[in-house]
């Protein structure tokens, strides 16, 4: 990597955490203004957690800075699965520029991985179990998936290795962040249970809607500000691609993002009488989410229309999951980064041009969803054994700012009486 | 029921990796490769199922 390319990945990487800052805002936004501090606190807390477990523990099994790992022999291949570098990252200083970069870019993963369950999770999520889940996501689970895709684990070489594409592709992170965090929101929503009297015994749930759509709104424009970053950054170290693809990356993640809010904005539209503002930011995230997985390999008709297909999906999968599951997800987060970024991955393989590649994309889609959700959901559910997801019917009932922090997020503003709780 | 169902989804998993362990030619790892990720759909919608019927019951 020369000294060049080096330094514009790097100033990329500054940019990247605008995306993460969105996604925070989008969390509180989407929840009770009652929670608000809590939410926004609790954005911080875990990642404070997950940056310092994932440089204790997790940069070790991820091994993007070589060393050592575990490979095991089967059916005469190699099949690596996991890594073994040093631990506190003592290898970093002496690491080649590339992989110091992606041990970087791994750091902001999970920063933002933690933060997808945790707005699944609003106002009834306990913020030290919060912190203790964002540990786990980042010592265990989160390595793994880097390994497997990114520092050369057997997803990563399943080109070499079975002559199937060129390898599972995810050079924005669609699959290790996005759909890995919306498995997580799924498991965490079923162990923490639905908000109190969002589904009566009878009739249809009650709608709770967030409390502050300029949040949300201003939140999905600082994402596409990081993602483009972001999308630019991954492309340039997982895929290698040349400075001279940068811009069409740049310009097939607006694409997509545009595609998407104009279909989540359509379908709304014609479904509501009116556009919704909460839908077509989780539209607007569900096409940048879908670019993580193909803008550095797909052209931008493509993807243009992997976005819009993202935009459609959105609105109608979160109203099954709402009315015909009974899953309470208040960001949208299983549909948003979990179904937005399983297809995106899916619609890699067919405009990738290797021949082959939508296996590859498809074996990936397969470990996502048959290794690691049962992974993430017996992992939490014996982490809800020792500090319980779930905060008492008293603190929901005041609210988690108040039962968690001990002050609310607007003091000087009259908090109304929830009609839910008659 | 839900244990059971997420139970089910890691042995479509391993039907993927047979299927790129026992069979080089293409077509045959294809129909494998959809046939763990029928089962993973499956295992996915009975766990769904399971804690559907879970909330029902703890419901007041």
């Amino acid at each position: 990597m020369s000294d060049a390319v080096f330094a514009l990945t790097l100033a990329l990487m500054l940019l990247a955490p605008m995306a993460i800052a969105g996604v925070a805002l989008i969390n509180t936004g989407l929840g009770r203004s009652r929670s608000a501090a809590q939410a926004m606190l609790g954005n911080l807390a875990l990642i404070a957690v997950a940056a310092i477990v994932f440089a204790f523990l997790g940069a070790s099994f991820a091994g993007s800075l070589g060393l050592k790992e575990v490979v095991l022999n089967v059916a005469g291949k190699p099949w690596s699965v996991l890594g073994l570098g040093s631990f506190l990252l003592r290898s970093l200083g002496a690491a080649a520029p590339q992989a110091q970069l992606a041990v970087l870019f791994q750091f902001l993963a999970v920063a933002m991985l933690v933060l997808l369950p945790w707005g699944s999770g609003a106002d009834r999520w306990r913020l030290a179990a919060g912190c203790a889940s964002a540990a786990v996501l980042a010592a265990i689970v989160f390595p793994l998936a880097a390994h497997w895709i990114w520092a050369g684990g057997w997803l990563a070489l399943l080109g070499a290795n079975f002559s199937v594409g060129a390898g599972f592709l995810d050079a924005g992170g669609a699959a290790t962040v996005h759909v890995i965090g919306g498995l997580s929101a799924l498991a965490v929503i079923w162990i923490a249970g639905p908000r109190r009297g969002k589904f009566p015994k009878e009739g249809l749930s009650t709608a709770m809607p967030g409390h502050n759509a300029t949040y949300v709104l201003f939140g999905c424009l600082l994402a596409l500000v990081g993602w483009v970053a972001w999308n630019l950054a991954g492309a340039v170290i997982w895929i290698h691609a040349p400075l001279s693809a940068l811009p069409g990356t740049a310009i097939n993640t607006l694409l997509s993002a545009s595609g998407a809010l104009a279909a989540t904005f359509s379908v709304t539209r014609f479904r509501f009488g009116k556009p919704d503002a909460s839908l077509c930011a989780n539209g607007w995230l569900a096409g940048l989410v879908a670019s993580s997985a193909c803008a550095a390999i797909a052209s931008p008709v493509a993807s243009l229309f992997v976005g819009g297909v993202a935009g459609v999906i959105t609105p109608l999968l979160v109203e099954v999951l709402e009315l015909a599951l009974s899953i309470d997800d208040p960001t949208g987060a299983i549909t948003v980064h979990g179904a937005a970024g399983l297809w995106g991955l899916i619609a890699a393989g067919f405009f990738a041009p290797q021949a082959g590649q939508v296996l590859a994309q498809l074996i990936g889609v397969a470990a996502l969803l048959g290794f690691f959700f049962p992974l993430i959901y017996f992992l939490f559910a014996l982490l809800n054994r020792f500090v319980p997801f779930r905060v008492d019917p008293d603190g929901e009932r005041m609210g988690m700012d108040l039962h968690e922090i001990g002050g609310g997020a607007y003091p000087e503003f009259v908090i109304h009486r929830d009609e839910s709780y008659r | 029921m839900k244990y059971a169902g997420l139970l089910v989804m890691p042995t479509g998993f391993f039907l993927t990796l047979a299927a790129l362990a026992l069979f080089p030619d293409p077509e045959r790892r294809v129909a494998f490769v959809l046939c763990g990720l029928a089962v993973e759909v499956l295992g996915l919608v009975v766990t769904v199922r399971g804690h559907m019927q879970s909330r029902g019951a703890s419901q007041p």
